[in-house]
């Protein structure tokens, strides 16, 4: 019985945030079952692969691991480019905005004596190793996708890395300006713009109780 | 698309490498599961680099050691393809690279095939992966596979973490490595293939996870050689997997596999990169 995928994961961002922009950028519609309790996720255990969160149950699958999730999602929905070798510059791309994503979700976890640095290393690397990068991509073939011409879900994620840095510090695109225009253009393609706006399924940062619940419910299942 | 082309002197100066700047964190070498050690720098050393790719074979560039380039190395001799390797030894060699247009995130592992300058090590396997029919005939076989070579990443990042730690958390590390090993990880490769007549892991060939699985396997095994004692259908899979031609030749000495992390490669690893 075909029905809308189902999400499995804590009440916030963590690794399933960019599985439900992927979703929400390709029109698919989602239900969520969010994990608040250790209980839940003792009860969920044995459709656990890996005995971890994310989970997704679409298409008769129960999937696990949340790049294995994105390429299913990718491939199924025609945001993974239409040949093997658009595929591994979208690879690639994605890879770096997984990285920048990773680092910015794992800073509140972070001892506070560690957050400063930490932070500042962050704003680093975007700014002098991934945004410049992003940015001459487009000054040299000057389209409005980063690859093939058209929507794949390296747009898709470089969308929400942006974002994602611009909440911590804001003018972080000052120096980008061919970013600039490329963020406004992708976020205000239909399904995205849905996504950006109040009441969607895009979860906030995550604050000091999500960060406390976190902590409980992840030291059951990770050292 | 126009690729990412080398880059000249001037626009490599103007966006990724500031002359007269210290170089920092030039070189990322992330581990999985641990947020500890992130910054790891190389040095390189001084003499002939010849960066062409002459001889149409794939040209791999990184330290002359496991880290992430290993899994790499397991696919393409698991498919049978020679390839070439270029060791990183000093800072210049890098800063060459970089400067030269190679690392598109100033990072190695760098596999250049098919024209191709490909970083970021999922990106790379993926690639080989496809081309060599290693990555499964559709969807569904695709995302089992992906589950399957995540979960023996993991895995082996954590062997990567506990390879870099300080001695005196090396005994609690490899404690963590060994539990999760076996309560996570190997049961379910276990029970997978548990079912009658089912040699491999995923649509009843040979695929990326298979030659992942022998690798993490082995990796283990390198820690407590009876890590396996209470997997029979995981030793099978071991010898099955082991005595296919590619794979047998790989595991013979002499080939490009590499050894385990000694403390000498961990201590020229973090002698090569400049300390923050």
């Amino acid at each position: 019985m075909a029905g809308k995928p189902k999400l499995y994961y804590f009440n916030g961002r963590g690794l399933m945030e960019t599985i439900r922009w992927l979703l929400a950028a390709a029109g698919v519609e989602f239900e969520e079952q969010l994990i608040e309790e250790k209980e839940d996720l003792e009860k969920l255990r044995q459709d656990l692969l890996f005995q971890q969160v994310p989970m997704v149950e679409m298409d008769g699958m129960k999937m696990v691991q949340s790049r294995a999730i994105l390429n299913y999602i990718a491939a199924k929905y025609n945001l993974y480019g239409k040949d093997m070798k658009q595929r591994a510059w979208i690879d690639t791309y994605c890879e770096a905005t997984m990285d920048m994503n990773q680092s910015i979700t794992m800073l509140p976890f972070k001892p506070a004596d560690k957050r400063e640095k930490a932070f500042a290393d962050i704003i680093e690397k975007a700014t002098t190793r991934y945004f410049p990068v992003f940015e001459k991509v487009f000054k040299d073939h000057g389209q409005n996708f980063l690859v093939g011409n058209q929507l794949s879900r390296a747009d898709i994620q470089l969308l929400e890395a942006i974002l994602t840095v611009e909440e911590l510090k804001a003018d972080i695109l000052a120096k980008f300006p061919l970013l600039k225009a490329f963020k406004e253009r992708i976020s205000n393609i239909p399904t995205v713009k849905k996504f950006l706006q109040p009441g969607s399924p895009r979860k906030p940062p995550i604050d000091e109780k999500g960060i406390k619940k976190a902590m409980e419910v992840f030291h059951l299942i990770d050292d | 698309m126009k690729g990412v082309s080398r880059m000249t002197q001037q626009e490599a100066s103007g966006t990724m490498y500031t002359p007269g700047r210290k170089p920092q964190d030039v070189l990322r070498h992330s581990f999985f599961l641990c947020g500890e050690r992130d910054r790891i720098k190389q040095v390189f050393a001084k003499g002939n680099q010849q960066l062409g790719n002459m001889s149409g074979k794939p040209k791999l560039t990184y330290f002359e050691g496991r880290g992430r380039m290993e899994s790499i190395r397991w696919l393409l001799a698991a498919a049978g393809v020679e390839f070439e390797e270029t060791f990183l030894k000093t800072r210049e060699q890098y800063l060459k690279l970089i400067k030269d247009g190679y690392l598109l995130f100033d990072q190695v592992p760098l596999v250049e095939m098919d024209g191709l300058k490909l970083v970021q090590t999922k990106a790379i396997l993926n690639y080989i992966a496809g081309k060599y029919n290693l990555h499964g005939k559709n969807l569904k076989e695709r995302a089992h596979i992906d589950m399957y070579v995540e979960g023996t990443m993991d895995l082996m990042g954590m062997i990567l973490v506990y390879s870099f730690s300080p001695p005196e958390q090396k005994e609690k590390q490899l404690a963590s490595v060994l539990e999760k090993a076996t309560t996570r990880y190997f049961p379910v490769y276990e029970k997978a293939l548990k079912q009658p007549g089912q040699e491999f892991l995923v649509g009843n060939r040979l695929s990326w996870a298979d030659v992942q699985l022998l690798e993490a396997i082995l990796m283990v095994e390198e820690l407590k050689s009876d890590v396996l004692a209470p997997f029979p259908q995981l030793q099978a899979f071991k010898a099955r997997v082991s005595n296919l031609p590619t794979i047998k030749k790989f595991l013979q000495p002499g080939s490009q596999r590499k050894p385990p992390p000694d403390d000498a490669y961990v201590a020229t690893v973090h002698e090569v990169f400049a300390s923050k």
